[in-house]
């Protein structure tokens, strides 16, 4: 990226930090603000992350997935976008890859994923 | 290329143009000239890569050679007495936040093409019915016995983009005084780092 992109990209970058840093595999919970008609109310949206694209980009996204009544439903999250209210780390996932694409065609036991063991800190 | 949210919550595409400084290295009138214009000057180039007549053009206006070169026929009333020979123009001079401008370049080369690519055919829509080998062909390019020829300006297929593109009513979402840039809304013709010229 050329170097005045930076440029321009720096004044965001406090808006793309200001969430806990979070990768594919964890367990996130999205805070999304919602309007309906002249109402705005706070959703929010529990699942893994399956991606993150376009990485220290204003256009990065990051997919998260869950199963919903037995459908697996995914979100495209703009991280700069004004609508996210907060987003929560519950838990932090051990994968091996940075695409879980192949948790698509899993369920149940089968689309489970280790959990990360962090020392203790004292 | 980037993207910002708009203050409603949109995500807007968009280009960032250094546009300027620029120095005025010819103004021209109806006098001298039959016209009206200003010759703007955008870019450095070393005095050893510029053709000998154009160093003198350079010092007359008493800076140095530039790159590009571009005149700017009958400005609007309002830059009048601003522009004076030797002058710079910086980008937050010209351009304020909310403008429109439009935004002319080289559009990047496709080399030789297709009529679906060139010129928006359709192609014949299907692979079956008879078809096997002709799904982005032009179809006919004419009658039988009458004309007995294909008529001038028949689109086909043949070298594609990398031609002279404006593009019109770019607006301008953000300036950056302290570094000649601009943001407009939208893309630009041409590769990165081309030159464009931006008109008001």
């Amino acid at each position: 990226m050329s170097d005045l992109i930076k440029f321009v990209e720096a004044e965001y970058s406090e808006a793309r930090t200001k969430f806990p840093s979070f990768k594919s595999g964890d367990t996130i919970n999205v805070h999304v603000r919602i309007k309906e008609g002249n109402k705005e109310r706070i959703q929010q949206f529990q699942g893994t992350v399956i991606q993150r694209k376009n990485v220290n980009t204003n256009g990065e996204t990051f997919t998260v997935r869950k199963i919903s009544n037995g459908i697996g439903v995914e979100r495209i999250f703009p991280i700069l976008s004004p609508s996210i209210e907060q987003i929560d780390l519950l838990r932090e996932g051990k994968v091996r890859r940075a695409r879980l694409f192949y948790l698509r065609g899993r369920q149940g036991k089968a689309a489970r994923i280790k959990e990360k063991i962090r020392p203790r800190t004292k | 290329m980037t993207s910002i949210f708009s203050a409603d919550g949109r995500n807007v595409a968009c280009t960032l143009i250094e546009a300027g400084p620029c120095v005025v290295t010819q103004v021209k009138n109806v006098e001298t000239d039959g016209y009206n214009a200003v010759q703007l000057g955008y870019g450095e180039r070393k005095e050893k890569n510029t053709p000998k007549p154009l160093i003198g053009h350079f010092k007359k206006a008493g800076t140095t050679p530039k790159q590009k070169v571009v005149e700017f026929r009958d400005f609007r009333v309002e830059f009048e007495g601003q522009v004076a020979l030797g002058k710079t123009v910086a980008a937050g001079e010209v351009f304020v936040e909310g403008d429109f401008v439009d935004a002319i370049g080289t559009s990047k080369g496709k080399g030789f093409q297709g009529v679906v690519k060139r010129h928006g055919f359709g192609g014949v829509g299907g692979q079956t019915h008879g078809q096997h080998n002709r799904q982005r062909h032009p179809g006919s390019i004419g009658a039988c016995s009458w004309p007995s020829r294909v008529f001038k300006g028949m689109r086909m297929a043949g070298r594609t983009g990398g031609s002279r593109v404006k593009v019109l009513n770019l607006r301008i979402l953000k300036v950056y005084p302290e570094k000649n840039l601009i943001l407009v809304s939208g893309s630009v013709p041409g590769p990165k780092n081309s030159f464009v010229i931006l008109e008001k």
